[in-house]
């Protein structure tokens, strides 16, 4: 029985594949719809507007260069709660989007006691349980869950101000904003590398919508025979039977 | 700041007596003293502070008291608020509290502001918001244990009382103690103000029968550059929310000149960290990757 969330996800994925396209060549997957694309670059078109406008009220001293950009300090203040409210809204429906992949299970746990492995990089290809997606991009997703929490919460308190919610509120809120946006700051250099050169041939699946093969069954095993039937640690030995090297 | 002080001269040789103009300049700390006791409402120092400060005409707000408006706006930095106090034997006490910055020792705001230059305390203990620094984030006014600053949406920027910086700088007295006809204002040197203040609270306590008369000082922010002699002192709150032991939120401290720098470096460490992951381990490929070079 599909719920109002799914049908809501189900009319928007559609609606967007109308608008957008899909480019998927022989020998990839679709990974991700235009809808999912769509929303994740509202986000990170959101998130570094908020950024940038934060940075120039974090620390005015030292990011007092990227309040011009804005218009000077005074409107970049101005502009950061709208800028968070778009990316408050925008993460609201990636999260409806993405709950049910995102959601914890036992895998990720030994996923996330496997992590020093990958990040030295002797653990060639993902263990076979890890799905659509693994366990670090689920921390990912749910520090960002409750960091934008804690920023809606907080911010409405330092929007609305001392003379609505009280000094304390205030002071309180202030840490705890800023506290938010530096783990997130942090975060996002990770997303960001790898997205990017750290994994090569992941960024084309938030721009295109599609991924190698190769790229799945070595990353996503689980997902990889899902959608294809296969072995993923076999069709990965087929491949190198045959000399056909994806990665270089 | 210690020119005109190093310069003054101490001794002259060949000459008796004292040189001209030593021990003329002392404390350098200003200070206004505010005798509630004497204050008649006059509401002088109101019309005085928006006629010095070039204030547009502000709406007033009437509710049944004497009182302009309910509290001061940014346009309106000078306000008597008056208070009806009912005495334990059912006599009204009418209590009128000239209310304005108080130009704290330890500024709420200034610990607050994080604005490089929004917010500068001179060294005569006048605390000056500089607005063209201000990026209008109204930290300041959760700083303020007094509700002082006050956020223009114009403008965007937040004002508040200068202590008439500029006039006391032209070795002028602020616009409202001019404009005082009872000498219920008073401007001088912070010990000057002080010890006039205790005499007359000693006064009021011995012979006008105010048991609890003294001076409103607060030292838990080091003390202020405004003081009032109260009736009571005992009880500020009755003045419109004077607050006896005023506080600064102690999270604006820690976290602003600690946590703040440590913690946006650890940031900076996350995006080291990942370079240094690229040039050291490497990216994580897709399999299979090509056989690697023998070594010959």
């Amino acid at each position: 029985m599909p719920t109002a969330v799914d049908r809501f996800d189900d009319k928007a994925r559609a609606t967007f594949d109308h608008i957008g396209h899909n480019q998927v060549y022989e020998g990839e997957l679709l990974r991700h719809p235009v809808y999912t694309r769509f929303l994740h670059w509202m986000v990170a078109l959101f998130f570094f507007l908020a950024l940038f406008t934060g940075f120039g009220i974090y620390m005015p001293w030292l990011f007092r260069w990227f309040t011009p950009i804005f218009g000077g300090g005074a409107l970049s203040r101005e502009m950061h709660p709208w800028f968070g409210t778009g990316f408050v809204v925008f993460f609201g429906l990636q999260m409806l989007n993405w709950i049910k992949p995102m959601t914890w299970t036992a895998a990720d746990s030994k996923w996330m006691g496997n992590l020093r492995s990958i990040a030295n990089g002797t653990e060639k290809q993902d263990l076979p349980e890890t799905g659509f997606f693994n366990a670090g991009q689920k921390a990912m997703f749910w520090e960002i869950f409750g960091g934008s929490l804690v920023f809606l919460i907080t911010g409405i308190i330092l929007w609305m101000g001392t003379r609505t919610f009280g000094r304390w509120a205030v002071a309180v809120s202030y840490v705890l904003h800023d506290i938010s946006a530096v783990i997130m700051l942090g975060g996002i250099f990770i997303h960001i590398y790898l997205s990017t050169i750290g994994e090569p041939g992941t960024f084309q699946a938030m721009i295109r919508g599609a991924v190698s093969e190769a790229w799945a069954w070595t990353f996503h095993p689980a997902w990889y025979k899902e959608v294809t039937g296969r072995d993923p640690v076999e069709a990965c030995e087929e491949a190198r039977r045959r000399g056909q090297f994806e990665g270089k | 700041m210690s020119d005109r002080k190093t310069l003054q001269i101490r001794q002259i040789s060949g000459h008796s007596g004292t040189s001209a103009g030593f021990d003329m300049q002392r404390d350098a700390e200003v200070c206004k003293l505010i005798d509630t006791t004497i204050c008649i409402g006059c509401k002088a120092c109101e019309v005085a502070c928006v006629e010095w400060n070039d204030m547009p005409f502000s709406p007033t707000t009437f509710d049944n008291t004497y009182q302009t408006m309910p509290e001061t706006r940014w346009n309106f930095w000078n306000l008597i608020k008056f208070n009806e106090h009912q005495r334990e034997d059912g006599t009204i006490q009418w209590l009128m509290r000239k209310d304005q910055c108080m130009h704290c020792a330890d500024p709420g705001c200034l610990r607050a502001c994080p604005a490089d230059g929004a917010i500068v305390q001179y060294t005569n203990g006048i605390v000056d918001f500089q607005q063209e620094n201000c990026i209008g984030c109204e930290f300041c006014v959760s700083g303020c244990p007094y509700d002082i600053p006050k956020f223009n949406p114009t403008t965007k920027k937040v004002y508040k009382c200068t202590l008439c910086s500029d006039r006391v700088g032209g070795g002028l007295e602020p616009a409202c103690i001019k404009a005082c006809p009872t000498g219920c204002l008073k401007f001088g040197t912070k010990d000057d103000m002080k010890f006039i203040a205790e005499e007359r609270a000693k006064q009021l306590r011995e012979n006008f029968g105010f048991a609890q008369a003294g001076v409103y000082d607060p030292q838990s922010i080091g003390g202020t550059h405004v003081v009032y002699v109260l009736h009571d002192a005992e009880n500020p709150e009755r003045y419109g929310g004077l607050p006896k032991n005023p506080i600064i939120p102690w999270s604006y401290t820690v976290w602003k000149w600690l946590f703040k720098p440590v913690l946006g470096t650890f940031a900076l460490f996350g995006l080291l960290g990942v370079l240094l992951h690229y040039v050291t381990i490497g990216p994580r490929r897709t399999q299979p990757e090509p056989p690697l070079k023998k070594e010959s």
